[in-house]
């Protein structure tokens, strides 16, 4: 057991030191690998709904954009008149200086944790009462609803967008920029994966296998899924939030259906990331994340214009012919590497009776 | 927020005879996801693009110079075809499978279909002038373009062919089998791949119609499928599986929905509260069945 954690420890802390390392050794990339964190958080996120708690949503990205909009209106509201700013298109006639926009975004991320957390905590009684493809198909309403509605507010930009603040002009280093989104979006992948993983360790991941397995049956063992349901779907807002403020911060523009509330591929992708990887594991949304990553960075470039192509078809294949993704089929393959022990007879029953 | 449409009876007339007509549209694309739903159990996201398609169609030939009417039976040939390789190619694959599935898969198909009419035509808003003119009512005050007034006329006239084939045929009364049970049709004999492939089909051909339709009436768009998804998704679940009437009464009160929600919150916020609509029926629906302690199935 002790050389198990020992090499545990070796790879969680080769990790760390690849991702500290990574803007420095691949400087060109930054704005890539703080892609890359956000996609993961997504996906882990995703995992606790879709792949743990069973509850498959497309309405993270509601989350997501609010965070977006929540960090970049509360960076400005709190220096200067929000709808001024948004009129004339931002950063023209107001400059944040350096600790105006440090302490902007800090608040901002924090208001952008806590309220969809808080909005998810609202909602979730009237939402996850639905099951199933009502759940998905609802939530698919939801975050389009979303989308459509603040394309519509005057006050954070309406159709023509919201310009975020730019980063502060004070700081000559050019790479400033791209280092401080990257640490703070590996910050948040750390965050997250710590919270994640002591989740997998604890009663919470069995309550929501539980549910996922068969709701009926754990309420009738006397445990109130409402509950549980609620506060899984709030912790996946509070980090769908967080990342959502990031990337806002790093793209520097928010239109309310094509970068915030983006159902068509942000929605898509992280659904598609985890399952990818392997829904129900900790492992899976991550190296999911990072393939799908990799493949989009490189392919895309490649069949520009076709890419949308791709990644539909990428949609049905994953979906029909892989649906337990690498994880699963790892796991199939390699049972023993999962601590699982098969039985060679009730191995040889389970083929007769297929 | 507007409220002249409650102070002005004119205006709400024709709001109201404009939300019945688009509303009866609406029921007939309703009336084939009801179909596929009850017969293949699968949901189907690329609904709203193969409607889209079929607009395209009828705006194709209307760039031949044929005029775009033609569309309405030319249009529901091309997409049954179209629906029957979709259905060989990957419906087929998830019919028997978890609902999420088929959500996700055909969410893939969509994506698909968006960027390739967006290659084939052009991401312009087009529409086919079908040059009907429009009929004047109440001293001008309300204008009705003649081409709704058509397209509310074919889409019941193929509903109502729709129905009379599915009573008297022979693969009317095959579908109607497997929608009961897809097991013992089976075993009586039905071909049962054959049955799911023309479901899909002629849900594909009822796209193709109301796409044909909507090419004339309202506007074409490669990425404004899945509102009309999420619309028939909507009266669907509202009306039940299976249940004629019921689909067109929802139908026209959706469009009656959308007219005053249009007028009332602004055209800005039309396809919101379309979506919105469709997360307060899902929620009350939720509610009402909670307190008998079910759900949603």
């Amino acid at each position: 057991m002790e050389k198990v954690k020992q090499k545990d420890l070796i790879l969680y802390s080769g990790l760390i030191i690849l991702g500290l390392a990574a803007p420095y050794l691949f400087s060109a990339f930054k704005v890539q690998l703080t892609y890359l964190c956000v996609l993961i958080v997504l996906a882990m996120t995703w995992n606790l709904q879709g792949g743990e708690m069973g509850y498959n949503t497309f309405g993270n990205i509601l989350f997501y954009g609010l965070g977006m909009y929540l960090t970049a209106s509360v960076q400005v509201g709190m220096f200067f008149p929000l709808a001024e700013w948004t009129e004339s298109g931002g950063e023209k006639t107001f400059v944040h200086t350096t600790a105006q926009y440090f302490q902007g975004i800090g608040v901002g991320l924090l208001v952008s944790a806590i309220v969809p957390a808080v909005i998810a905590g609202a909602i979730g009684y009237a939402i996850l009462g639905l099951r199933g493809h009502y759940f998905a198909i609802c939530t698919l309403g939801l975050g389009i609803a979303a989308g459509e509605i603040a394309g519509g507010i005057e006050i954070i930009g309406a159709g023509q967008g919201f310009t975020t603040p730019p980063f502060p002009a004070e700081i000559v280093d050019t790479e400033a920029r791209g280092k401080f989104f990257y640490f703070l979006s590996f910050a948040l992948l750390i965050g997250t994966f710590v919270f994640v993983k002591y989740i997998y360790g604890s009663r919470f991941r069995l309550i929501l296998n539980a549910i996922r397995d068969n709701e009926d049956k754990a309420e009738a063992m006397g445990i109130q899924t409402m509950k549980y349901k609620i506060v899984g779907w709030m912790c996946s807002a509070f980090f769908c939030g967080l990342a959502g403020g990031i990337m806002g911060g790093l793209i520097g523009y928010i239109d309310s259906t094509d970068v915030a509330f983006d159902g068509r591929e942000m929605g898509v992708f992280m659904v598609l990331m985890a399952i990818l990887g392997g829904k129900g594991t900790l492992w899976g949304p991550v190296i999911g994340a990072t393939l799908f990553h990799f493949f989009k960075e490189g392919l895309w470039t490649l069949i520009l214009g076709w890419q949308y192509v791709a990644l539909g078809v990428l949609i049905v294949v994953i979906v029909v012919y892989f649906p337990e993704g690498l994880m699963g089929w790892l796991r199939e393959k390699y049972p023993e590497r999962f601590g699982e022990v098969i039985d060679d007879k009730d191995r040889k029953a389970q083929v007769e009776l297929k | 927020m507007d409220f002249l449409i409650f102070k002005a009876p004119m205006l709400m007339i024709q709001a109201s005879l404009d939300g019945i007509l688009l509303g009866i549209l609406f029921a007939l694309i309703a009336y084939g996801m009801a179909l596929q739903w009850g017969v293949m159990n699968i949901i189907n996201i690329a609904q709203g693009d193969l409607v889209i398609l079929g607009g395209y169609i009828a705006y194709t030939i209307y760039l031949w110079g044929i005029h775009p009417a033609w569309g309405v039976i030319i249009s529901p040939i091309i997409m049954f075809f179209v629906g029957w390789v979709l259905y060989k190619l990957v419906i087929n694959k998830v019919v028997d499978r978890d609902l999420f599935i088929s959500i996700l898969a055909t969410f893939g198909i969509a994506i698909v279909f968006q960027q390739l009419m967006n290659f084939i035509f052009g991401a312009d808003v087009v529409v086919a002038q079908s040059e009907y003119g429009t009929t004047m009512l109440f001293d001008n005050s309300v204008t009705l373009p003649n081409s709704k007034i058509f397209s509310a006329f074919i889409s019941v006239l193929y509903a109502i062919a729709l129905v009379i084939y599915m009573r008297k045929s022979k693969l009317g009364r095959a579908i109607r089998a497997t929608a009961q049970n897809a097991r013992a049709a089976k075993i009586l004999g039905v071909d049962t791949e054959k049955v799911y492939a023309a479901t899909f089909g002629i849900n594909a051909a009822l796209c193709g119609i109301a796409g044909a339709l909507i090419s004339i009436t309202l506007t074409l768009h490669p990425y404004v499928g899945l509102p009309y998804t999420v619309r028939s998704f909507m009266i669907v679940i509202v009306a039940g599986l299976g249940n004629l009437p019921a689909v067109a009464v929802s139908g026209m009160g959706l469009g009656l929905f959308e007219e005053f929600a249009d007028y009332i919150l602004g055209t800005e916020f039309r396809i919101g509260a379309v979506f919105l609509l469709l997360v307060l029926i899902l929620v009350y629906r939720r509610f009402k069945l909670s307190k008998k302690r079910e759900y949603l199935k």
